[in-house]
This record gives C-alpha cells, sequence and structure tokens, in this order.
C-alpha cells in the first residue's frame, strides 16, 4: 500500500510535466493541424539553454528557467515564420515530412554544438528528500510539479479569458470564419506553434536537472508528447492534460509493479492501443479548444 | 529508352571487375542496400501516398531473423519450456527474414490501415520503437546492447561449386545488385498490374476509389506486406554483410535516411528510390573526414525540408519533365 502511495506520488510529479509537454503539442496541432515532429527538440532546446546559463553563464536557476522558455518562444516564432508559413497551403504529410527534416537539422547542430555527452544542469535545491509519513519526495521534484501546474493554470486562463486567447480559440475551431470575423490567422499561427515551442522549451528547462540532458533526448520525448496528446485525443486541451497524467501513471505503476525494462513500452503499446481501438481518444475534441 | 536500364544494371555489374577496390565496392554495397530498403518504402509511400514512419522495423527485423536463424539460439517460452533452433544455413536466414517482415507488415497493416494519416503516421512510429525496445530488452533472445555478433556472412549455392560462402567484396556486391534488381521488378510488376492501378487510385482519391468498389483496405495490406518482405531482406543482407546486429536498427533515423531516400528521388516513380538511394547513400562517404557525422545528418534534414519545399515531386520526375521540354 505505501509501495502504491509512493508510485501515485511520483506518478503526479511526472504526469505533471507530461501534461505541460502535451499541451503544447496538442495546440499545435488543434490550431495549425501540423503534426510538430520538432516537440521533442524543443524540450532539448530548452533543457541545453539553461545549462549554458547556469553553468557557462553563470545565472541563476529561477531566472534561467524563464530565459530559457523566452528562447523556445523566438526560435518556435522563427521556425514557424520560415517553414510553415510558405507551406500553409501544402498537404499534412509534405509538412509532417518538412518538420521531420527539422527534426534531424535541429538534433544534430545540438549534438554539433554540446557534443554526446549528456549533461546534468545543477540546482540549488537540496539533496535529501521531503518524508510525509509513508511517501518521499525530492523537493526540486516538487518544485517542478508546482511550476508546471502553475504554468498550465496561467495558459488555461489566458486562453480563456485573453482576446488572444479568442482568437487562438476561434481559428481553433474554424480558421475561415475567425479570418471573416478579422482574425488575422496568420499571426495567430505564430503565436500559437511560438507558445507549444516555449512550452515545450520549459519542459526541458524544468526536467534539465531532474534527468540528464543528451542531444537524443528529444526523440523519446517527441513520441512520449504523441503518446500523451493521442491519449487525450488530438486537439483536446483537457484530454492533453487527462493524458499526460495517465502518461505518468500508466509508466510509473507499469514500471514498478510489471517490468522497470519495458517502462517506456507501455506508453506506446498503450498509444497503438487507444489509436485501434480508440481513436477520438479519452477525450474527444468536440469543441476542440476551451 | 526500354535499354537504357539494362545497361544501367550491367554497368553497376561490371563495377567490381573494372575498379577492384574493396572500398568502392563496400561503399556501393552498403548504399545498395538502402537502395533495396527505399524501394520497398517507395511501394506504400509512393504508390499508396501512406507516410509510413516505422519502415526501418520492417529492415530491423529481417536483420535479427536472419541473423538469429543463422545463429540459432535458445529461450525460454514460459512454462518452462524451451525453443531451440541449432543454427541453419545462411539462405533459410534470408528466408526467415521476408517471412517475418511479411508476418509483421501484415499485422501492421491490419492493425494501422484502421486509420489515416497523422493517426496512420504514429502508429507506424510506435510499432519501431516498440521493436525496438524489445531488442533492447529480451535480452536472452537478442542479447540486448550487447548486440548479435559473428554473424556468418552469405552463402550462395553455385551450379558445379556447391554451397559457397560469399566472402569477398565483389561476391556480396553482386548478391545485392541481384536482390535490388529482383526488388525493383517486383515492385514494378505490381504497379504496372491491377493492384498497382488500385493502390494509384486510391492515392489519388480514396473516397472515389471506395465507391467504384476497390476493397481499400485489402490492397493497402498487400502493398504493406510486399513493402515490409522487401525492407525484410534488405534487413538480412544487412545482417549477413556487417557480421553485427544491435538495437539501434530499428531507430527512427534508418528509416528517416529511407523517407529522405525516397522523397529526394522522387515518391511513387520507379527510379526515385534508386536515385534518391544512390545519392544519400554515397553521401556519408563523400564527407567522411570532411565534416563531423553531426553535419551529414544536418544536410539530409536541410535537403529534405529544400526538396519538399521547392521540389515536392522529386528529382527523377522533375529531370523527366525538362527532357520532355527540350525534345
Amino acid at each position: 500500500m505505501d509501495q502504491a502511495l509512493q508510485h501515485l506520488v511520483n506518478g503526479t510529479v511526472l504526469g505533471g510535466t507530461y501534461a505541460l509537454l502535451g499541451i503544447g503539442l496538442t495546440l499545435v496541432f488543434g490550431v495549425m493541424r501540423v503534426v510538430n515532429f520538432t516537440h521533442g527538440e524543443f524540450y532539448a532546446f530548452g533543457a541545453y539553454i539553461t545549462y549554458g546559463l547556469i553553468v557557462l553563464g553563470g545565472v541563476n536557476y529561477f531566472l534561467a528557467l524563464p530565459l530559457a522558455t523566452l528562447a523556445g518562444v523566438a526560435l518556435g516564432a522563427l521556425l514557424e515564420v520560415a517553414l510553415l508559413r510558405p507551406m500553409r497551403k501544402a498537404d499534412i504529410d509534405s509538412v509532417m515530412l518538412v518538420m521531420i527534416g527539422a527534426m534531424l537539422a535541429m538534433q544534430n547542430l545540438e549534438m554539433f554544438a554540446w557534443g554526446g555527452v549528456a549533461k546534468l544542469t545543477p540546482n540549488p535545491f537540496d539533496g535529501s528528500p521531503l518524508v510525509f509519513g509513508p511517501v518521499s519526495v525530492l523537493p526540486l521534484r516538487l518544485f517542478v510539479l508546482v511550476v508546471s501546474v502553475l504554468m498550465l493554470l496561467g495558459f488555461w486562463l489566458a486562453l480563456e479569458r485573453s482576446r488572444a486567447g479568442m482568437a487562438m480559440r476561434a481559428t481553433f475551431q474554424d480558421p475561415e470564419t475567425a479570418a471573416l470575423m478579422g482574425v488575422r490567422v496568420g499571426w495567430v499561427n505564430t503565436a500559437t506553434f511560438a507558445l507549444g515551442s516555449g512550452l515545450a522549451a520549459a519542459s526541458g528547462a524544468l526536467l534539465g536537472p531532474v534527468f540528464m540532458t543528451s542531444p537524443t533526448m528529444g526523440d523519446l520525448v517527441g513520441l512520449k508528447a504523441f503518446a500523451i496528446v493521442i491519449l487525450g485525443g488530438l486537439g483536446s486541451l483537457p484530454g492533453a492534460t487527462l493524458g499526460g497524467f495517465a502518461l505518468g501513471f500508466v509508466e510509473e505503476f507499469a514500471g514498478g509493479y510489471l517490468s522497470t525494462e519495458y517502462r517506456d513500452t507501455f506508453g506506446f503499446l498503450l498509444i497503438i492501443a487507444v489509436l485501434v481501438l480508440r481513436p477520438q481518444g479519452l477525450v474527444p475534441a468536440r469543441e476542440r479548444i476551451g | 529508352m526500354s535499354n537504357a536500364p539494362w545497361a544501367f544494371v550491367a554497368a553497376l555489374a561490371a563495377v567490381p571487375v573494372l575498379v577492384p577496390n574493396p572500398y568502392v565496392l563496400a561503399v556501393l554495397t552498403l548504399a545498395g542496400i538502402f537502395v533495396i530498403g527505399a524501394i520497398s518504402l517507395n511501394l506504400l509511400l509512393g504508390y499508396t501516398g501512406q507516410l509510413s514512419l516505422g519502415h526501418g522495423a520492417f529492415f530491423g527485423l529481417g536483420a535479427y531473423a536472419s541473423a538469429l536463424t543463422s545463429l540459432g539460439f535458445d529461450i525460454g517460452i514460459g512454462f518452462g519450456l524451451r525453443l531451440r533452433v541449432d543454427p541453419q544455413p545462411v539462405w533459410l536466414g534470408f528466408l526467415m527474414a521476408i517471412l517475418v517482415a511479411c508476418a509483421f507488415g501484415w499485422m501492421l497493416g491490419r492493425l494501422a490501415f484502421r486509420v489515416r494519416g497523422a493517426y496512420f503516421v504514429i502508429i507506424t512510429i510506435c510499432f519501431a520503437q516498440v521493436l525496438r525496445m524489445v531488442a533492447l530488452n529480451w535480452v536472452e533472445l537478442t542479447q540486448g546492447p550487447m548486440a548479435l555478433i559473428s554473424i556468418p556472412p552469405v552463402s550462395l549455392w553455385l551450379p558445379g561449386l556447391g554451397v559457397v560462402p560469399l566472402v569477398t567484396k565483389a561476391q556480396t556486391y553482386w548478391l545485392v545488385l541481384a536482390v535490388g534488381v529482383l526488388a525493383f521488378l517486383l515492385v514494378r510488376q505490381l504497379v504496372e498490374s491491377r493492384i498497382g492501378r488500385a493502390l494509384i487510385a486510391l492515392r489519388s482519391n480514396e473516397a472515389l476509389a471506395r465507391s467504384v468498389g476497390i476493397p481499400v483496405t485489402h490492397y493497402l495490406v498487400v502493398a504493406a506486406v510486399v513493402s515490409a518482405g522487401i525492407a525484410g531482406a534488405a534487413g538480412s543482407l544487412f545482417a549477413h554483410y556487417m557480421g553485427i546486429v544491435d538495437p539501434d536498427v530499428f531507430m527512427f533515423i534508418y528509416t528517416v535516411t529511407m523517407v529522405i531516400m525516397v522523397v529526394t528521388g522522387g515518391k511513387g516513380t520507379l527510379w526515385g528510390p534508386v536515385v534518391g538511394g544512390l545519392i544519400f547513400g554515397l553521401i556519408p562517404d563523400l564527407l567522411r573526414g570532411r565534416a563531423a557525422p553531426e553535419l551529414q545528418w544536418v544536410i539530409y534534414g536541410v535537403a529534405m525540408i529544400l526538396f519538399v519545399m521547392f521540389l515536392p515531386r522529386g528529382i527523377v520526375p522533375g529531370v523527366q519533365s525538362l527532357l520532355r521540354r527540350r525534345a
């Protein structure tokens, strides 16, 4: 029982960052109909920027996090304007191919810049776990969870309450009608992609000190982001949040009780099962956003 | 024009005689194996229009099936039972590679073709990832990250000589060339048949193809099985040529390499994967020593972006229309 509680806590902590990762991907798919293969690379980008700022630049950890997020936003905007804007009229498969090319280029530029050796970002937290009765959790992980949940909430509020959020939701539902209502769909797309990339970079920045940062880590993270998004239903924001926590729990419990070696495999088997049995996902994107 | 392809094959067959340089032959052999992979992927990506991003999985399955058959294995299969296979001749491994790949191609086809577009793509990626994790973790069968080593080279029964192992570079080169020609002819035969016309019809307009009574999913599964079988054969050649197989053969990057070959060469054309495969099969060796290996992949990525944006139909159709305009 105590073990189950501990798994529950670990799963929640993991799920929070997964949700953050999934939201960005599902937002980009929902608004732009783009399957974003570079999502995992933005995660790696955020992690590397944080590492570089802290270790090479001597920047404070708490300042490095927002800076890395902003760097992700800027790079995302650049990528959207350079690659996706000219491809607006192309079919979804061609856009996927372009994004795979971009993924390949980004990943290997990172490898070239940082070398293949994995790096661990230093953090200011105490290394000894906080103990609450039967369960224990590292302060760093608790911080990661709190920041993830705050970011999810902030994102939610911005989408629901702000004018820009309304433009985004309108484009999500029907780009043509939104354009007729005076929404500048081109800029909404750029903003969406920048925001999605920023969220991925933020997850990378947050998890850099938890896991190792390596150039190829974007691969697995990108695939997991797909898993999260598909679990919840492609293009569904509540779905991505739910999917993030679901994947966190599945990995934690299956890894704990069934097999540690196959821990990452369960996520993929789950995607295949969901796609075959319930392709609309756990939370079908009916209104698609909000 | 009709003789040009055979002249091309004859020229390729003459290379070991004219240029008896083992380095050149090794590079061409490896490029040839990837051309076979690209030819098989083209059947799905080019002719049916389904972006299958798990294709490397069939290549890897073929490599493992062939290597394990020729090395033999002894594993527990539950209930205290053991499955023991003694080392078998390599040609049997080659057949096993094709059979296993076909079986998985059928299974994946039946599962994945229930959905289309982004969903299909993601299922195929996950399929390859699951196989990679199995190859990494089922150490009793696959040796995991320690890799399968000392895989014997291909042996072939030749009239008058009996069974001879193909040990020289030239012999392996000719074998890969022969399998490549067979794969090309098989795909051509299929594409020019009733099945091929059905595939092209469903690529252009699936709803219309369905409405005139074409059993779309059935034909898609047939294409997936044939495509997987050819990729399995390429994987088998790869395993016996390299002598070592590790779980990295299932990595996304191998599939992406084949996709780049097909897209740049010209998807949905018979010669596209050959041209693209030769270009991107030879680039790594042209760059060796001049640029870091990471930059090679950056070039691949940028090439894919540029081709999709500016020459989406690929090199072969581009050159063809250029020739036609001049004529």
